[in-house]
């Protein structure tokens, strides 16, 4: 059976956001209001064009003419260099906010996207019918604070991301994409509506909060003006990785706005002509960049306490296949920015990609369990217990520690 | 149920005009400027006098071609562009010294490229017939049974040549049954082309035939088990994965003429007994002795028959027309119906309507988002020159018109649509905004609600800063959103 896209999908096209009501009490004990932000990049993140092993020696041999070599790559340390189409992780990483864990890789070992997302966002060691994901679990541990009390009556449809569907409540936010009626009217449709269909009134109030949080207050990277039609190879992607994420952003920088959120990112299935330089994984790499400055820019002074994770459910191929592109594999990088980062690294147990080095003799092989940095992240900047995170969060993670110092 | 305005029970009782608007606005589209005055005092009449017209749900226009056709049309154009596309490259070819980028394209080829898309071309005049018949139609209830059924017995334009044929679907396997029998409509359903092509029955074998045992090719399930599940008996009803193959294998054979093989007839139904699987089978506990394409006609008689499917097909018209908690009294009875008469679905209907849930005052039923758009036209009393408007309604709404997401079709539970009311303004605002009116708008809200227009909707319309505005509002009104 294909995918079927559910009326909300067709709807409000191909992503949601959404973020809890619940706050990390005990951080805000300590005075800080950790925002912690995950981006799930579905379709298989190619790790080794996103950021090369440039000093490998068997690099090159690898890759032969799609390898990212030095020259045009940008330099993260003496032996790894990030894609040219990512400036502004680059610049988060000169200045100490942007960490790169690279050979990371989910406890999955297949290679199938579903059930390779369905391990990266469940939390479960094993490929199961989990109906709720790691984040939605972590946020139960946390006090609700209830400040946004009002606006969790947003349901979510189907397309709700596993890793943020549980028990702890919800709320969504899409960016739009009509341009919206004039404000006067809907203030008096919905003076209307509360009088005569309660129904009616919620389902249009809600929607406008939301809306007015996103586009108000002058969004820098503000994406659909009335008429604008996007321009240039990959512009589509550019402008709504930018409004998600930003929009995202502009939510929780608020006093009272949520504190966890996550959205998706699709399109990373790069089989054929992969164009890690110059074609798509390039312009999808520059328009994930780009959510990422809008991220910061939104975020304005909160992204001092700000962490975003970009995780991906499994690799691609060390080699490039026959069509120029390259297929599912196992070990890749997680990219984390933010503020609130002890950042300017690259985190690798490198395991080298020499024939005889690569797992299966085919993929990048894992050295790090993604899971001790989600656990790292979940314990030092929500603080989540760290006994729920090895039961409840990752079930059956006792052997996975919690990787210190990442904030 | 959301709660409604209407707390007149006692006054609905009494009065029958205002019974006759709730009826016209539940069983029928928006009304139409004297709409609601035509229909009079008794809004039961009305309907039942639309359901005995026996050409209610009939589109004369002999422009629409039927789906061989349509379907032949569309295999000429692509032969031909593929056919201008060799010769464009062999002109090229002896002609180096022309090539020259963007001045390659010789003149007219644009226009020529326009004229093209053959499929999105018929699939929008289709969709023309089908705003035009929804706009002309009196009360609409026929209508509303038409797109009833073409929503349950769905296919996909969005897959492959079914766009071509999906319009020439709706008007020849649903609109000539819509007041007739369930299993001549069943009948006409699963051999339409468009039906085995979105279910993929067109390219199933059985693996026993002639042609599975030559290609090693083999079943496809996937319209055997849709039929089960959605068309006819439903889930539930006791059928097994066995049944399910057993039944696939029947109606292994019902395919299309390849055009290729006979242009002529390309895009046709036939059975082709090469692909057909020999032998009886046992379908939910009958055995069905072989007998080509009668096996699976058997096989269609018996499921019309099911007391399962009565029942399925009543729960969905109560959730269509009623509400969305079905009151299993009234599914009972009007399943009752379907099989006291073989399945008669205007028999059923007439019993839908005298029921006295028929006239529940509680408006719960939010329009879904095809019936909203079309409201609009027939509300204002003029149908656009332009159609783009009413479809890209359809679309930015969730309901895109014959393209469904699943051969479930759409929901019809108004908690599915609910939070799309706000993308309702936007749309709302910008019809107003295209389309300035000289009509009072206050008189435009009385004929539509009538007795239904509540004193809250009424000044809203009347205190509204423009006249764009007060349209805007007017197709925002609870009593425009609800039926």
């Amino acid at each position: 059976m294909p995918h079927h896209p559910t009326r909300r999908e067709l709807l409000l096209a191909s992503g949601v956001l959404f973020a809890w009501a619940h706050m990390p009490k005990v951080a805000l004990a300590e005075g800080r209001d950790p925002r912690l932000l995950v981006v799930v990049l579905r379709g298989a993140l190619d790790g080794l064009s996103a950021v090369a092993p440039v000093g490998d020696p068997n690099w090159q041999r690898l890759r032969g003419d799609n390898a990212l070599t030095s020259d045009r790559a940008l330099p993260l340390d003496n032996f790894f260099a990030l894609n040219p189409a990512m400036p502004n992780l680059h610049r988060l990483y000169r200045a100490g906010q942007a960490t790169i864990v690279h050979a990371a890789a989910t406890p999955y070992r297949e290679r199938s996207h579903f059930d390779g997302q369905d391990i990266l966002e469940s939390g479960m060691p094993r490929v199961g019918s989990a109906e709720s994901g790691w984040l939605n679990r972590a946020l139960q541990g946390l006090q609700p604070e209830g400040r946004v009390e009002n606006r969790r009556a947003f349901a979510v449809g189907p397309i709700t991301p596993l890793v943020a569907r549980g028990p702890a409540p919800i709320l969504s936010w899409v960016p739009p994409r009509l341009q919206p009626a004039a404000a006067d009217t809907a203030a008096r449709l919905l003076d209307l509506y509360r009088h005569t269909d309660p129904a009616l009134a919620a389902a249009l109030q809600e929607r406008r909060d939301l809306a007015a949080i996103a586009m108000g207050g002058g969004m820098s990277l503000s994406p659909q003006k009335a008429g604008e039609k996007p321009t240039g190879p990959g512009a589509g992607n550019r402008i709504y990785f930018a409004e998600a994420a930003g929009g995202a952003a502009k939510f929780m920088a608020r006093p009272d706005g949520p504190r966890v959120g996550a959205l998706a990112f699709d399109g990373w299935d790069t089989h054929v002509n992969e164009g890690a330089a110059d074609g798509r994984l390039a312009l999808l790499l520059s328009a994930l960049d780009g959510a990422i400055g809008a991220i910061e820019t939104n975020m304005g002074d909160a992204w001092k306490q700000t962490a975003v994770a970009i995780i991906t459910e499994f690799g691609r191929t060390a080699r490039i296949n026959g069509t120029a592109g390259t297929d599912h594999g196992t070990a890749t990088v997680a990219l984390l920015a933010g503020g609130a980062l002890k950042g300017g690294r690259v985190i690798a147990d490198w395991p080298g990609v020499a024939d005889k080095n690569l797992h299966d003799g085919r993929d990048l092989k894992p050295t790090t369990d993604l899971r001790a940095v989600l656990k790292g992240l979940l314990r030092d900047h929500l603080r989540v217990d760290e006994r729920a995170l090895a039961t409840t969060v990752f079930p059956g993670s006792d052997d996975v520690k919690p990787m210190s110092g990442l904030v | 149920m959301p709660p409604q305005r209407i707390s007149c029970d006692v006054l609905m009782a009494l009065d029958p005009s205002l019974q006759a608007a709730l009826l016209v606005h539940r069983f029928g589209f928006v009304p139409k400027p004297g709409g609601l005055a035509a229909a009079g005092k008794d809004g039961r009449a009305a309907l039942l006098a639309e359901l005995e017209d026996p050409n209610a749900a009939h589109i004369a226009d002999d422009d629409l071609m039927d789906s061989g056709e349509a379907f032949r049309a569309a295999y000429a154009e692509r032969l031909s562009v593929r056919a201008e596309r060799l010769n464009a490259r062999n002109e090229a070819a002896a002609k180096p010294q022309m090539q020259t980028g963007d001045n390659a394209m010789p003149p007219g080829a644009q226009k020529q490229n326009e004229k093209r898309n053959l499929p999105q071309r018929i699939y929008r005049e289709e969709a023309r017939a089908r705003f035009d018949a929804a706009f002309r139609a009196p009360v609409g209830f026929v209508e509303r049974l038409v797109w009833f059924w073409s929503n349950h017995f769905c296919v996909s334009a969005a897959k492959g040549q079914v766009r071509t044929i999906c319009g020439a679907f709706e008007r020849e396997a649903i609109r000539p049954h819509v007041t007739g029998k369930f299993v001549d409509m069943l009948m006409a359903v699963e051999t339409h082309p468009a039906m085995l092509l979105y279910l993929d029955n067109a390219d199933s074998i059985g693996p026993n035939s002639q042609a599975g045992r030559r290609r090693g090719k083999g079943l496809n399930e996937n319209l055997a088990r849709e039929i089960l599940e959605l068309h006819t008996v439903g889930v539930g009803a006791g059928y097994t994965q066995a049944d399910v193959t057993n039944f696939a294998k029947v109606i292994t054979g019902w395919t299309i003429v390849r055009p290729k093989q006979d242009p002529e007839r390309g895009g046709d139904f036939t059975f082709d007994p090469r692909f057909h699987e020999p032998g009886p089978q046992r379908v939910m506990g009958r055995e069905f002795k072989s007998g080509g394409i009668e096996q699976g006609r058997a096989v269609l008689t018996m499921l019309a028959q099911h007391p399962a499917t009565a029942t399925h097909v009543a729960r969905k018209l109560v959730r269509h027309f009623i509400a969305d908690d079905p009151s299993p009294l009234l599914v009972e009875r009007l399943a009752k119906r379907f099989r006291d008469t073989g399945g008669d679905l205007k028999e059923v209907a007439k019993t839908l309507v005298i029921s006295p849930e028929a006239a529940d005052p509680s408006r719960g039923k939010l329009r879904p988002p095809a019936e909203w758009v079309l409201g609009i036209p027939r509300a204002m009393g003029a149908m656009p020159g332009d159609i783009n408007p009413l479809l890209q309604g359809h679309n930015l709404l969730g309901q895109p018109l014959w393209r469904p997401p699943a051969p479930k079709g759409f929901s019809d539970d108004s908690s599915a649509w609910i939070d799309g009311v706000a993308q309702r303004l936007d749309v709302a605002t910008q019809f107003a905004r295209r389309n300035p009116t000289q009509r009072d708008v206050r008189e435009i809200a009385s004929e539509t609600f009538g007795p239904l227009l509540s004193n809250d909707t009424r000044q809203t319309i009347e205190r509204a800063e423009s006249q764009q505005q007060a349209i805007a509002l007017l197709l925002m009104s609870p009593e425009f959103q609800r039926r």
